[in-house]
């Protein structure tokens, strides 16, 4: 796992210097090695967390005679099969790294090289003969990559830092992504925090020329869309496991120890599981506790850990931790958060990192794959609802959702029926799973300046929907809603936020067996009722790990990660300097993003400890968050570089150049 | 009462003290005010500002959805309890 970054377009002889500042400031990515290229008309670089060939795998890389030039961040898991394959073919190979499978897979297949990978990836490849710069990103959207145009020059980084740190670019935050993330929990791809910045969506490959996109395309996509294999439930648990073996086998691919992490839920678990079984011996787990009870699961973890006789370690997080790291967080992710969980997967990964590891396993992806969030109920209830208006089955069937939020069951039955039938009731509409939660969520703009509501006029519902796949209307909800999360969040927040970013700000590989895309496609091609069973969630789940896990773990209500938020601000009333600083008429007035009045009663209930709703926390969360965001990235952003290219150590550079 | 009412409302869910257009009939559900959430809020701040218990089966839109549903609601327990006490 690594950081990249480059420049193509015009005479790069005088963008050495803006290269290596790029590079500083994702030394976190690669502390292990980096290295530069730069032949007048594409200039890459690379900085190497080293992982797989440790000796050989040094970066920028090229084909044998020059003329096929990468810089890669990720890994490629099935790169032993690819590069038996390619030699056959007659290609020679002078290292045992899977950057180099990329570079021979692209000589011989080009653009489609990156249908063959399995992995995790982001890359540039230079090709000299056709004058042309090719990047690529993984098919879910686990390892980042961001670009921009500007004078004639086209510029990539895996983080936005390190675009403004080398390009004379224009930093600004985009109103129109305050408003998407103020809805959806994330941007619309390629839309990123700050305007003229993109992202390279997940599944897309995009081509350069002259310093100008030339063309862009999706590569793949999940297939929830296609006709559902008949298979009985025993068949598809047996295809599952089958499958998800042989992915966790691939991802323990490394010349490094492999750890996993254990949340106490039934992904983790299952994960952790398959490497015992796989390895033959408890790898070492991690885990976040919490000291608020109402968040802690360690007592799952324990059980857990202690089943598969694993070395354990845990974190246990108090509010003034959380708070403590956020503006770290919010550096890393860059983009406002909603919601403080990323902050104690920041902490679990400096224990990691303190522990001499660099990668570790864990359950992302399960959820979404296999039908596993409370929105997804929602969805079918709601459906049922729609369809059958008169059933009594109606009350009791609302009640099952979100058995963990007391708020929410402590309403009466009427209330949860009103909520859900304010006129959310349109089946037919493409986005019906979602519309409560965005609107819910779309009622945080309250707080938006009057400047900033001035900006937005067209809605991020609909620029979302335009995303969505031919057909997309005629899907059942279900499918619908878990395209939706797998599209949306899944890469915008949770692999992001919560995934890379805060692994990578301590220098850890994260890896998702659950992610590998043929479980992904497998999951999206099973019959509905087998990953909702009645308002069974992860039914094909739970039956593929009986005899794998403990009962206890097996039987638990599902509980989301979540994180104590407004608590850990205003724990006794008393918040620390920044958020004070940050939250103050002075600071709102001046960076313009909110109405001070509105943000103030705001404040003057958390103090309280009055915040309890998930409005209230969320707003919170993303007000700070993006007051953090222009603090660090608008308004300081100079002291920042400077200091990055300081402490990078590059003054030395292994330099390739041909 | 009513002012009373709107002031929390404006306080603790729309988070504007200057006031705003709120009509005293628009419901809260409706309108966005208070969200899945939220109605425990609205439920403890009554207990505690008019000192008597809202029972299980008073948690229903008819009694709480409105700025003007709400007063009545409160007038009504509030004359029972003094009607007891008396």
């Amino acid at each position: 796992m690594c950081g990249i970054a480059g420049i193509t377009g015009g005479d790069l002889a005088v963008c050495q210097e803006a290269l290596k500042s790029m590079l500083s400031m994702l030394r976190h990515r690669g502390p292990d090695d980096f290295g530069l290229y730069n032949d007048g008309r594409a200039a890459l670089g690379h900085t190497r967390l080293s992982i797989i060939d440790l000796a050989g795998g040094r970066q920028p890389m090229s084909n044998e005679d020059g003329s096929v030039w990468i810089t890669f961040n990720g890994e490629i898991f099935n790169y032993i099969e690819l590069k038996d394959e390619l030699s056959r073919k007659g290609h020679r190979f002078s290292t045992n790294s899977d950057t180099e499978v990329i570079v021979h897979l692209y000589e011989e297949l080009g653009d489609g090289c990156v249908t063959r990978l399995n992995g995790q990836f982001a890359f540039a490849i230079w090709d000299k003969n056709r004058s042309e710069l090719f990047i690529a990103r993984d098919r879910l959207g686990i390892r980042p990559l961001f670009y921009s145009s500007h004078a004639g020059r086209f510029y990539f980084p895996t983080e936005i830092k390190a675009l403004f740190a080398g390009g004379p670019l224009p930093r600004e935050i985009d109103p129109a992504a305050l408003d998407e993330i103020f809805t959806l929990w994330c941007s619309v791809p390629p839309r990123t925090a700050f305007k003229g910045i993109n992202e390279l969506p997940p599944a897309h490959w995009m081509k350069i020329r002259d310093g100008a996109v030339s063309s862009v395309k999706r590569y793949w996509d999940v297939p929830l869309g296609e006709e559902p294999l008949d298979i009985s439930i025993e068949e598809a648990a047996d295809g599952l496991f089958d499958i998800l073996s042989d992915a966790t086998r691939l991802q323990l691919r490394a010349d490094v120890p492999v750890g996993a992490y254990l949340s106490g839920g039934l992904d983790s678990s299952i994960t952790a599981a398959l490497i015992t079984k796989i390895t033959g011996a408890g790898p070492h787990t991690f885990s976040v506790a919490f000291e608020d009870g109402a968040y802690d699961e360690s007592g799952f973890q324990h059980e857990m850990a202690r089943h598969l006789g694993t070395e354990h370690h845990e974190v246990r997080c108090s509010y003034s931790d959380i708070s403590g790291v956020f503006p770290e967080v919010v550096w890393y992710a860059e983009k406002p958060v909603l919601r403080t969980a990323p902050a104690p997967l920041f902490i679990l990964s400096r224990l990691v990192r303190e522990t001499g590891l660099k990668v570790v396993l864990t359950g992302e992806g399960a959820d979404e794959a296999a039908g596993g969030y409370d929105i997804f109920k929602e969805a079918k209830i709601r459906e049922f609802w729609a369809r059958e208006p008169e059933s009594r089955l109606r009350p009791l069937l609302l009640k099952k959702l979100y058995p963990y939020l007391s708020a929410f069951q402590g309403q009466s039955d009427a209330y949860r029926e009103a909520f859900f039938n304010g006129g959310l009731s349109d089946v037919s509409d493409p986005l019906f799973s979602h519309r409560p939660r965005w609107q819910t969520t779309s009622r945080l703009k309250a707080f938006f300046s009057k400047d900033l509501l001035a900006e937005n006029t067209s809605g991020p519902e609909e620029r979302l929907k335009s995303l969505m796949p031919r057909g997309f209307g005629g899907w059942r909800a279900l499918a619908r809603a878990q395209y939706i999360e797998t599209a949306g969040l899944l890469p915008g927040y949770i692999l992001s936020s919560q995934g890379d970013r805060v692994l990578m700000g301590n220098s850890v590989e994260g890896r998702y067996p659950f992610l590998d895309h043929r479980v992904v496609e497998y999951c999206a091609r099973l019959p509905l009722r087998h990953k909702m069973r009645g308002l069974d969630e992860k039914h094909v789940l739970k039956r593929m790990a009986r005899g794998m896990l403990p009962a206890s773990i097996l039987k638990r209500t599902k509980q989301p990660y979540l994180a104590p938020d407004s608590k850990s601000f205003f724990a006794g009333g008393k918040a620390p300097d920044y958020v004070e600083e940050l939250l103050s008429e002075g600071s709102l007035k001046d960076y313009g993003y909110f109405d001070p009045g509105s943000v103030g009663l705001l404040v003057k209930k958390c103090r309280r400890g009055a915040a309890s709703g998930f409005r209230d926390n969320m707003a919170l969360v993303g007000i700070l968050s993006t007051q953090l965001l222009h603090n660090m990235f608008i308004a300081g952003f100079e002291g920042r570089a400077a200091r990055g290219r300081d402490a990078a150590g590059l003054r030395a550079p292994a330099t390739a150049a041909s | 009462m009513h002012d009373k009412i709107r002031e929390f409302i404006f306080e603790n869910f729309l988070f504007n003290a200057e006031g705003s257009a709120l009509d005293n009939d628009a419901s809260f559900l409706e309108t966005g005010i208070i969200d899945s959430t939220g109605m425990l809020e609205l439920v403890n701040w009554i207990q505690e500002t008019y000192g008597f218990e809202v029972d299980d089966t008073e948690l229903v839109p008819e009694n709480l959805d409105s700025v003007n549903r709400l007063a009545i609601y409160i007038d009504r327990k509030t004359q029972a309890a003094t009607r007891v006490s008396g």
